[in-house]
């Protein structure tokens, strides 16, 4: 990191920054491991529903301490959103909006913290010399996340309408059930099932990491002296609260989508 | 867009936390929170109730109180026509009290009238008769003048 700031090379900065710490499970490039998407993933997970966990644990009936007002406000505000666009047991769809909607904020949030500060730390206290912080600017996330809501949509389609309906509704949804209709049909569900992972994903991971690209930018600019840190750190600072509501924004309709995908699955076209 | 195994790893962990979430957050808050939200109705309810007993007693208090003051006012009309009564009769007896020691007075006044008009008539008698005697020792036959002595008295 240090040398490509001294040479400020900008292709040479970013694309360090954007390496994966990687390691290899087994032959082939398919088996390669990103340990930091992978591990800063799990500790954000960890750290952010242990927390849930500890507050829930000791959850009262009566008067609420303030964390569980917070965890409650969050749930309140989850559930809520949950209920307007999914019509049934919330059991399951619930937990999974909300861990949807934190695991991507928290994931998301890393964001926040300046590259070289992160990269600082990856570096000397934890000697990794690459480090990407960010586990949602790694397609692996993104995709790992949308195609699993992908997998449980096409479970709840099949658990709910049966095989039968399911594949009554790939073939005569939505312009009508006449046999003539049904490449057509089939067609446009086809399209409908490949672009919705794709969407899901995409769009996240395009958010996140075209974020993080700007933040490269900006701190890169405030490597060049005097006036590009000055220059650099305002406009740094104006992109981080602009990113604030890019990065609830996104785990927002990360989490709605997840919710939308799911009420579909229950009820159908 | 190197796609690898991270995605498979980052699918079990989002299933694990998915479970964890499903598991152990989701179930006990909303078990929280339906608890307090029953809590409350359950609060409401009896306030409701407590109103509307209080109301009740209320109606309650009023009518006794009315009662009260009815029988009272009823009491202190007993009482005052009682006094009233108990002055007259209080009255009466007295007049006849007074009446009598009057009439006592008057009849014992009498009596001694009579008596020392008695006594003093025999007195008189006695000593018109001694004055009598001893002017007409010598003249007069006491037998011979007994009559004209006894009606002398008889007039005194």
């Amino acid at each position: 990191m240090t040398v490509e700031v001294e040479a400020l090379n900008s292709t040479a900065y970013i694309g360090h920054h954007l390496t994966n710490r990687t390691i290899s499970l087994g032959e082939g490039s398919f088996w390669t491991l990103h340990l930091d998407t992978f591990l800063t993933s799990v500790a954000l997970g960890v750290v952010g529903f242990g927390l849930l966990w500890w507050v829930v644990r000791g959850a009262t009936a009566g008067v609420p301490t303030r964390r569980q007002a917070f965890v409650e406000i969050l749930f309140d505000f989850v559930d809520s959103q949950v209920k307007g666009i999914f019509h049934g047991n919330r059991a399951f769809v619930g937990p999974l909006a909300m861990t949807v909607f934190i695991w991507v904020f928290l994931m998301n949030a890393m964001d926040f913290i300046p590259v070289d500060l992160a990269g600082l730390m990856t570096e000397h206290v934890m000697q990794q010399e690459h480090w990407k912080p960010v586990p949602t600017s790694d397609v692996n996330t993104t995709f790992a996340l949308a195609l699993s809501i992908w997998g449980l949509m096409i479970f709840y389609n099949i658990k709910v309408k049966g095989w039968g309906g399911w594949v009554h509704e790939l073939f005569c949804t939505p312009f009508g059930s006449h046999f003539l209709l049904w490449p057509l049909n089939f067609l446009f569900n086809l399209v409908e099932y490949i672009s919705k992972p794709l969407s899901h994903a995409l769009r996240l991971y395009g958010n996140i990491y075209a974020g993080e690209i700007i933040f490269m930018l900006l701190w890169m600019w405030a490597a060049t002296g005097l006036v590009g840190s000055v220059f650099g750190g305002v406009l740094a600072l104006g992109w981080s609260i602009f990113h604030i509501l890019i990065v609830a924004l996104q785990a927002y309709i990360f989490m709605m989508l997840t919710v939308v995908y799911m009420a579909m699955a229950h009820e159908g076209h | 867009m190197n796609l690898n195994v991270t995605l498979i790893a980052q699918a079990i962990t989002f299933f694990v936390f998915i479970f964890f979430c499903a598991k152990f957050v989701w179930p006990p808050l909303v078990q929280a929170i339906e608890d307090r939200q029953k809590m409350i109705a359950g609060g409401l309810a009896a306030a409701e109730e407590g109103k509307k007993s209080l109301e009740v007693s209320a109606r309650q208090s009023e009518l006794s109180i009315a009662t009260a003051r009815n029988r009272a006012q009823e009491i202190v009309v007993q009482a005052e026509s009682r006094v009233a009564q108990m002055i007259e009769e209080a009255k009466v007896a007295a007049k006849q009290e007074g009446e009598r020691e009057k009439a006592a007075a008057k009849a014992e006044i009498e009596q001694e009238l009579a008596r020392a008009k008695e006594s003093l008539r025999s007195q008189v008698a006695s000593l018109v008769i001694t004055g009598a005697e001893q002017i007409l020792r010598r003249e007069v036959d006491a037998k011979a003048h007994a009559d004209i002595l006894n009606s002398l008295q008889q007039q005194l």
